[in-house]
């Protein structure tokens, strides 16, 4: 944001390769503006230096998807797999998400103002997500590292087959998936539940939260389940 | 992988413009589906006069210069591309089908209805647009599809929307697992079947079941629990719309809402050009939950 100009990109004249190709010669610190997006897929994804992407309108599949460094704010809605696979960074939402927020992303914070559809962090592998509205259902399927922050409700089979990835859910939640369990929600949680609604701009109270964990009890073959094979 | 968009209006005001806010949708979903397209208008004038009985039909010839004269009395046809709306205002839908299908018994009939049309083609959906001169249609209602056929030849009659019974249409994004299983059944019930496709068989399934006295909603829950497979539905009567998914909902689904209208898309670009759509209520559906809505 510090960035004194920023240079506008107007998808309305030019292709998304033409954005994206920019976007990756662009020099760290500089502030770039996507006008007329569209709901175009693919954008501003691959990024690798610390830009501040602000994109003005909605958008289609895998926005902001291999983030690295970037900031990327979306002032709409985002289609199936935003901030899938970032590695650090920061993309933040203003609208709803669809399907697979954040999926298999390994760091940085993906916030989503609004809702996130089904499968939100599915196989999350050390991403920060942050939603103020709702899940979907089979959130944090497969997790296996990183927080999952929920402001509003999740769906059902929330955290099925979870490895390590933590939960935090302030509203209700439908049904929890196989091996997710209700964990103890201990200081050291309240701690960094607080850091990570500080990151997100967000003032709930971490007090109205409820945890979510692996039972840890799918980690290895059982042999009394062979005769299930 | 397939495209959908629906809109149901609820403002009247809205429905000179159907055609033009269904045309962007559909031109959206073209990327979704670059092989054909079809789409089902619920009260457009130009082809179902308000009152008529109408069939919509594809021919593999040109046999419908003279439908007039073949079928007699006071019906009319249009020819819209590769579909055909004969429409007629005495006869009524069941006894105009009849003389549809005894007229041209190599076509296909694609829809019936006292105020439907369907309109089907293979072709990229922006051309076929052109061809239905989609822009210009009126109405309360229309639904679109874009195909990328997986599950059985890329034919007119392949394309959607599948309406199989009065007024009633399906379309659908996903591929059906047991389709042939219960294409079976349905033909030892007597059911016929215009073409191999998966999504037919929905159709067909959903039309039984409305047959056997079960409301909409009611006949969706039964194909919920009878279908295997991937879905994401979108199935309109003449005053319904209703959206629903299968278990995992992985095939995309986006309703959007506002007290004008009601719209249903793959994605959620199909409908970011519609009147109020930065104050609409947007969700993605539920896994098996049935969503209907009434004009």
């Amino acid at each position: 944001m510090a960035a004194l100009t920023t240079t506008v990109v107007d998808l309305s004249q030019q292709s998304v390769r033409d954005l994206n190709s920019s976007l990756h010669q662009a020099s760290p610190g500089t502030s770039w503006q996507v006008a007329h997006p569209g709901g175009a897929h693919n954008l501003a994804v691959g990024l690798t230096a610390g830009l501040d992407v602000v994109i003005d309108g909605p958008t289609g599949y895998y926005c902001a998807g291999m983030n690295q460094r970037a900031t990327v704010t979306v002032h709409g809605n985002v289609g199936t797999g935003v901030a899938e696979n970032m590695m650090s960074g920061t993309v933040r939402v203003r609208g709803n998400a669809s399907q697979s927020a954040g999926a298999t992303a390994h760091g940085g914070l993906l916030v989503i103002e609004g809702d996130a559809a089904a499968r939100c962090g599915i196989s999350m592998k050390g991403v920060d997500i942050v939603v103020g509205g709702d899940v979907g259902h089979m959130s944090a399927f497969m997790g296996q590292a990183g927080r999952l922050v929920v402001c509003g409700d999740a769906g059902d089979a929330l955290g099925d087959s979870l490895y390590e990835a933590r939960l935090y859910v302030q509203g209700k939640v439908k049904s929890l998936g196989a091996d997710c369990v209700e964990k103890e929600m201990r200081d050291e949680h309240l701690a960094e539940l607080t850091e990570l609604l500080k990151a997100a701009d967000r003032d709930d109270d971490p007090a109205a939260f409820r945890r979510y964990g692996s039972a840890r009890a799918l980690y290895h073959f059982k042999v009394d389940n062979s005769a299930s094979y | 992988m397939c495209g959908i968009a629906g809109l149901q209006v609820r403002d009247p005001s809205l429905e000179p413009r159907l055609g033009e806010l269904l045309t962007g949708m559909l031109h959206q979903a073209a990327e979704r589906g670059p092989d054909s397209a079809g789409v089902a208008l619920y009260g457009d004038a130009r082809l179902t006069p308000r009152g008529h009985a109408a069939v919509s039909l594809l021919t593999p010839d040109a046999l419908l210069t003279d439908v007039a004269a073949r079928l007699g009395g006071d019906t009319a046809a249009v020819t819209v591309g590769q579909s055909t709306v004969v429409h007629s205002p005495t006869l009524g839908v069941t006894d105009l089908e009849r003389a549809v299908r005894v007229a041209f018994p190599s076509a296909v009939v694609t829809g019936r209805g006292t105020e439907l049309a369907v309109l089907k083609g293979v072709g990229h959906p922006d051309a076929l647009a052109e061809e239905f001169d989609l822009r210009a249609a009126t109405g309360h209602q229309g639904i679109a599809h874009t195909r990328m056929a997986t599950e059985s030849a890329v034919t007119p009659a392949g394309a959607h929307p599948f309406s199989v019974d009065e007024n009633v249409c399906l379309v659908h994004n996903g591929s059906f697992a047991n389709h042939a299983t219960i294409r079976r059944e349905l033909r030892a019930e007597g059911v016929e079947f215009d073409s191999e496709n998966d999504s037919e068989v929905g159709a067909r399934f959903v039309a039984a079941q409305l047959a056997a006295g079960h409301d909409l909603e009611k006949s969706l829950r039964l194909l919920c629990e009878r279908f295997d497979g991937f879905y994401t539905l979108l199935v309109t009567t003449g005053d319904s719309f209703a959206v629903v998914r299968d278990a995992i909902a992985c095939k995309p689904a986006v309703v959007a809402e506002t007290e004008a209208w009601v719209a249903m898309a793959s994605e959620y670009r199909y409908f970011a050009h519609l009147p109020g759509i930065e104050s609409a209520r947007i969700f993605e559906p539920e896994p098996e939950e049935v969503y209907t809505w009434q004009r």
